[in-house]
Order: structure tokens, then C-alpha cells, then sequence
């Protein structure tokens, strides 16, 4: 079985939907890090059959919403000298700020440079989000 | 007003919603219109030394003259943006900008935006208070203020009435912001008619329903269906630029136009509304029946806005 060794500390990204790991890998800019970092995919979960984690040998400031937004079921695990230190699971955000651009064209945000797009969680099951201005709905 | 709930950061009341009013200040705001009625003098200089900007990015006549009348008839006075291509906007200026700007001459904005959802980016920057006059497809809801107010001037109440709504229902905002506004009364049917491709949006149905899962909705296609059972009968144009081909459009035009032998069928106090400009859909000889209220309903529309500018300057 492939072994990674376990971090000293950083952070470990778990419980992530196989597949999408390497969604997040790319959206943390992790390619270019210059500190270890392990994508590991496919592993067994007892959980959830199969799940990716992402193990990160460095502090950095997540972006919880944009974490909870690709994936929900994620968990993100602080570690301190080999040890959890904190465990947090974003789920999905109520809202999202900024992260998301509205694809109604008729939308006021696709021409206003001042104006941050804002969306609303309409429905946790089918996670479709509403834009705050024009009530477009994107499923994510 | 509830000061306490709906104000913003910017410690203004701004009104971007049909739905950002309460039953209870629709219900205030009516009662102060039907005084400046029946006693206009009284309200004549009430708004002495307050200025109202219209900033209107997109033609719209009767809205803005409707404001400006309201304005000027409680003794304030008005400056105008019509024509957003001779202003600050032609050489690349936001809309926040603007709207912080014009802030800072004016003790209230009108805005009216062909963007979805401007009034509500606008109210999060503009320091007085602001008021959609209508932006793109979405909200209108001084529309709706309007129409909830010859409602009750003319039937009396707002709630246990059967009310058919007419024509373009997928496109017509007036429609969506009233129904919206109609769900939260008490007891109300809903009779929808329209040819198919103008159905109501199914996303609108579903919130009303959402709100008021007791509310009763009927679809039917044919006027006839509808007009007999209603208390209130609202027409809305049907575009010609919503039809594929010119044929259909025609044909279902004239399936849709209010005549003097239709209204046959329709109840003695039933009252007939158009938001308008009315272009085809009634036909002119309907307009000497006592049940068309649509140009009285305009003249409501103006009252009714008097009475919301003063409630937002807070002059009375």
C-alpha cells in the first residue's frame, strides 16, 4: 500500500469527494508550492468508499468558503507538532461573495466594476445559489 | 415605518422590492395616499426645500414624470438625469459613483436601470434614500404599490379576491412583483391567462407557493375561462418581439384583447387594470365602461408615490 508520511505541521484536507481533489489541488495554486505537498486519490474510506486528501506541509490562509463550496463533505485539519490541532468542516457557504460570477447578462454585476457578486444558498440539496442582485439561479 | 428592520448600513430606507415594504406600510401608505386625496393642500409644502433626483438610464415617461409630478405636488423640487448618455455615465462612471454622487445633492433618488438587480447594488452605496423605478425584468415595485392601491381604493379590501391576470405573464414584471406582493393577503385566488409560451415562470409559482401553501392558482388559455369569476382583471401587453414567427404572434394577439363583448361576461363591480401604455390589448371602446379603471389608476399611482416619498424623507 502507498504510504505518505503524516505532516509535522500544516494542514490536511480530508473527506474529499475522490475525484474532486484535484479540483481543489489547482484552485489552491498547490502546483507551484514551494514547500511538500501530497495529493493522495483514491483512497479507501471506510466513510465513503473512496476519498482524496490533500496533505499541505505549510500554515496557509484558506479560503473556507471556496473550500466549502467544491466540496461540502471536506474537512480541514490544522496540525501542530504531528497533531490535530483544530478540525473544521466549511460545508456549504450561505453565502458567497466575490468567488462566483453571475452568467445572467442582464445582471448589473457584469458591468459594474464596484459591484462584488453575491450569491445566496437557495437549496442545500440540489446546491443551487441565487444571485443577490438578479435572482439568477446557478446550481454549483 | 419599521425604522428598526429596514434600514440599511447607510442608515437610509431604500425601496428596491415589491416585498420590502410590510403589509402594515402598504397598509400606511395607502391610508396617507387616500388623505393627500381628499385633502391635497394640506400636503401641498411638505417637501419645501427637498430635492428628488430621477436618474433614469432608460426611457421611461410615465414613471418619471409620475414621481416628478408626486414630487413637485408636495411642494419639493426635482433634477433629472434622462438622458444617461450626455452625463458622467458616457465616459465610463459606475453606477456606485454615481449614485454616491447624485446622493450628495439630493435628499432622495429614483432610479430606473435596464440592468437586473441595479436598484439593489445602488442601495448599498447611495447615502439617501433610493427607490427603483424599475430595473431590467426584475422589480417595479412602486408598480406594484400602485396597482395594491387601486385595488383597495376601488374593491375596498385586499384579501378574498379573485384576481385574473392577462396576457404576458412570463415577461410582464408588473405581474411577478404583484402576484409576489398578492400572496401575502389573505384568501386570495389566482385565475392566470395566457397562451402557453406566456405561461407564468415556473420559479414564480413555486415562491408563491412557497409563501402561502393554501394559494390557489389556476392556468387557462382562453379569457373567457378567466374573466367571468374575476374581481380584478390586470392586462399586460403581449410583445411581438416574444413570438418566433409573425403569424403566431397575430394570431394570439387578438385571443387576447379586452372588448366591450368580453367584458360582457365579467362581474357588474369587477374592476379592469393595465399597468400601461396600453397599445392593443383593450379595445378603446372598453374605456367608457365604468369597470376600466386604468386611467384612474395612474392618477393613484402619483398619490401613491407622494405618499411614499414623504414617509422616506420623514416629513410626516
Amino acid at each position: 500500500m502507498l504510504r505518505v508520511n503524516a505532516i509535522n505541521k500544516g494542514i490536511v484536507l480530508d473527506h474529499i469527494q475522490a475525484g474532486n481533489g484535484i479540483r481543489i489541488f489547482e484552485r489552491l495554486r498547490l502546483k507551484g508550492a514551494d514547500y511538500p505537498v501530497a495529493l493522495l486519490m483514491n483512497v479507501e474510506s471506510t466513510k465513503m468508499g473512496r476519498k482524496d486528501i490533500i496533505k499541505i506541509s505549510d500554515t496557509l490562509d484558506l479560503d473556507l468558503t471556496m473550500l466549502g463550496l467544491l466540496d461540502p463533505r471536506i474537512s480541514v485539519n490544522y496540525i501542530e507538532e504531528s497533531r490535530v490541532t483544530s478540525k473544521v468542516h466549511p460545508g456549504l457557504p450561505e453565502r458567497v461573495d466575490g468567488l462566483i460570477a453571475c452568467k445572467n447578462p442582464r445582471c448589473i454585476t457584469t458591468d459594474e466594476r464596484h459591484g462584488p457578486s453575491s450569491f445566496t444558498l437557495l437549496d442545500k440539496e440540489t446546491k443551487v445559489y441565487k444571485c443577490s442582485y438578479c435572482g439568477e439561479r446557478v446550481r454549483m | 415605518m419599521n425604522k428598526a428592520t429596514r434600514y440599511t448600513k447607510s442608515g437610509c430606507r431604500h425601496i428596491v422590492d415589491s416585498l420590502d415594504l410590510s403589509p402594515a406600510e402598504y397598509a400606511d401608505l395607502f391610508s396617507l395616499a387616500t388623505k393627500i386625496r381628499a385633502a391635497p393642500s394640506e400636503y401641498a409644502s411638505i417637501c419645501h426645500g427637498r430635492l428628488m433626483a430621477t436618474l433614469f438610464y432608460e426611457p421611461s415617461t410615465r414613471t418619471r414624470l409620475s414621481f416628478e409630478a408626486a414630487m413637485l405636488r408636495l411642494g419639493g423640487r426635482v433634477l433629472t438625469v434622462a438622458d444617461p448618455a450626455t452625463s458622467a455615465v458616457a465616459k465610463g462612471e459606475t453606477l456606485a459613483d454615481t449614485i454616491r454622487t447624485v446622493g450628495s445633492y439630493a435628499d432622495i433618488v429614483v432610479l430606473r436601470h435596464p440592468k437586473e438587480g441595479a436598484a439593489r447594488l445602488a442601495a448599498l452605496y447611495a447615502p439617501v434614500p433610493l427607490i427603483n423605478g424599475g430595473d431590467g425584468a426584475r422589480e417595479h415595485p412602486t408598480q406594484t404599490l400602485t396597482d395594491m392601491f387601486t385595488i383597495q381604493h376601488f374593491k375596498g379590501r385586499l384579501s378574498d379576491l379573485t384576481v385574473a391576470f392577462c396576457g404576458d405573464l412570463r415577461y410582464g414584471r408588473t405581474v411577478h412583483s404583484l402576484i409576489r406582493a398578492l400572496t401575502r393577503c389573505r384568501g386570495m385566488r389566482f385565475i392566470l391567462i395566457s397562451p402557453q409560451e406566456l405561461r407564468l415562470p415556473a420559479q414564480i409559482k413555486e415562491e408563491i407557493k412557497a409563501a402561502d401553501p393554501q394559494a390557489r392558482i389556476e392556468e387557462v388559455t382562453a379569457i373567457e375561462d378567466g374573466l367571468p369569476a374575476a374581481d380584478v382583471l390586470y392586462m399586460t401587453r403581449i410583445q411581438k418581439e416574444r413570438f418566433f414567427n409573425e403569424e403566431d404572434y397575430i394570431k394570439l394577439r387578438d385571443t387576447y384583447i379586452l372588448t366591450p363583448e368580453r367584458l360582457a361576461s365579467a362581474k357588474q363591480d369587477a374592476i379592469v387594470m393595465h399597468p400601461l401604455p396600453r397599445v392593443t390589448e383593450i379595445a378603446a371602446a372598453v374605456d367608457s365602461d365604468e369597470r376600466a379603471v386604468y386611467f384612474q389608476q395612474a392618477r393613484l399611482g402619483m398619490l401613491v408615490r407622494m405618499a411614499l416619498i414623504a414617509r422616506l424623507l420623514e416629513v410626516i
